[in-house]
């Protein structure tokens, strides 16, 4: 079965219509074992490369964009999972993703600190028996209704700097959430994202040992840019595909002549190569790495990371209204096959996730001691 | 450039720059910087200073979490790049 052509693609317009949980994609993901792809074969997983879950997700990403980012924001929490869960509970999560095929969603962002998921106000606080609690004000979780775990960062102890986080493991029956706000969107209306009041309590041991500034800079953000970008590449992908049709059809009649719609899919293209080859890249550089080395934590590949997520968030847009040009009004309309209505409403969602000017000013820091070699 | 110098310059610079919720001049050695409130902005702020005032570059190599860990791992870094 082609998940992305039989499942995605049937339910992305309702998904999008009605703003709820692409529940048929992702339960034939973990149907076809997807959701622990990237955990080692030796744990149980697919043993999959970063490369290949990118490729999965972009795949998914060309019919339906919410679906993806829901795939894409799971895989990152496997991801840190996989490279930074040493420790026996986490280990036996890994398992268990295997077994169950868990959904991870992912707690990050929190009101009073905006974007800046280096920072957190709230702190995990001891409870009895070493167990911990922990409130957590978040503007937005992605899919936190559907989720088996979300993955939290808070300050290490309520006496912690606002930097020194801590990345938790909250369990459904860890969890209270009560929904403070709505997801009524442009687009990716299928990720579900309000926000809530998270109250969770449980074992320590939940708690992943690494410090969250390792996990974020080793792990989380190069992933969560990587997969981003698949995903965003697919929505492109799935648009430049309309107009590919629409040009070989408008070929066809009258026979002979090239339609001015060819030259723009060539510019299109032009683009689209491009966009492919960085994603392409940054995944290949992240596999090539040995995570745990000092050099996985180096400026200069920070740097890069966050230059994927701009030129993705901005590619996808330029793509997708490319192709709306030349599909003209059939693709226009909301009810033509042509349609690229939702494509353009997700596509606007990758600049704001993270806001680009927040990455663009976390880059111009960098460049101030990036020698660029 | 003595061992004291150094020492009292790159508390000095982390001090005015790194936002430390300690006094740097009473940081141990050891002690975590991170743990102690060094975020990404302020180590450029602190990079910048240290390249400004010791007339030395950091390669892109050096600049990798390891290296602002400790009072100790940074001035391992910086000695080598000093002259005289």
């Amino acid at each position: 079965m082609d998940i992305a052509a039989d499942v995605a693609a049937a339910h992305a317009s309702d998904v999008d219509v009605r703003g709820r949980f692409p529940r048929e994609t992702m339960t034939a993901l973990a149907q076809a074992k997807l959701l622990s792809c990237y955990v080692p074969l030796e744990e149980g997983g697919g043993g999959t490369s970063l490369a290949e879950v990118a490729q999965s997700i972009t795949t998914i990403g060309r019919e339906c964009g919410s679906s993806a980012m829901v795939y894409a924001m799971h895989q990152s929490q496997v991801a840190c999972l996989v490279l930074q869960g040493r420790a026996s509970y986490l280990a036996d999560l890994r398992r268990r993703l295997c077994d169950e095929q868990l959904l991870f969603a992912s707690a990050t962002t929190e009101i009073g600190v905006g974007g800046d998921v280096s920072r957190s106000l709230c702190a995990v606080e001891d409870g009895p028996d070493g167990t911990f609690e922990l409130v957590k004000r978040a503007p937005v979780i992605s899919y936190a209704d559907d989720a088996d775990a979300i993955f939290v960062t808070a300050r290490r102890t309520p006496d912690s700097p606002p930097n020194d986080q801590v990345l938790v493991v909250c369990e459904k029956q860890d969890l209270i959430l009560d929904k403070v706000s709505t997801w009524d969107t442009l687009g990716l209306r299928g990720t579900c994202s309000p926000g809530y009041l998270l109250t969770a309590r449980a074992h320590r041991n939940h708690i992943f040992p690494a410090e969250y500034a390792d996990i974020s800079a080793r792990v989380m953000l190069p992933v969560a840019h990587i997969l981003w970008a698949s995903a965003w590449l697919g929505i492109a992908e799935g648009a430049a595909a309309k107009a590919r049709r629409y040009v070989r059809e408008a070929a066809r009649k009258p026979k002979g002549s090239t339609p001015p719609g060819a030259l723009r899919l060539a510019e299109l293209d032009v683009q689209l190569s491009s966009f492919r080859a960085h994603v392409a890249q940054a995944a290949h550089v992240f596999d090539s790495l040995d995570h745990d080395a000092a050099g996985a934590t180096a400026v200069g590949l920070a740097l890069d990371f966050n230059l994927l997520k701009v030129h993705a968030s901005e590619a996808v847009v330029e793509i997708v209204t490319m192709a709306l040009r030349i599909c003209g009004i059939d693709a226009y309309k909301l009810d033509s096959p042509w349609s690229l209505g939702r494509h353009l409403r997700d596509a606007h969602s990758a600049a704001l996730m993270v806001n680009n000017d927040r990455i663009l000013g976390n880059a111009a820091s960098m460049e101030l001691v990036h020698k660029g070699s | 450039m003595s061992e004291q110098e150094l020492d009292r310059t790159i508390r000095g610079i982390l001090g005015e720059y790194g936002k430390l919720s300690a006094d740097a001049d009473a940081i141990s050695e050891t002690q975590d910087l991170y743990v102690l409130g060094l975020a990404s902005h302020a180590t450029v702020n602190v990079v910048m200073a240290i390249e400004d005032e010791l007339d030395i570059e950091f390669p892109d190599e050096s600049l990798t979490k390891s290296t602002f860990m400790t009072l100790q791992t940074l001035k391992a870094t910086i000695r080598p790049l000093v002259v005289a």
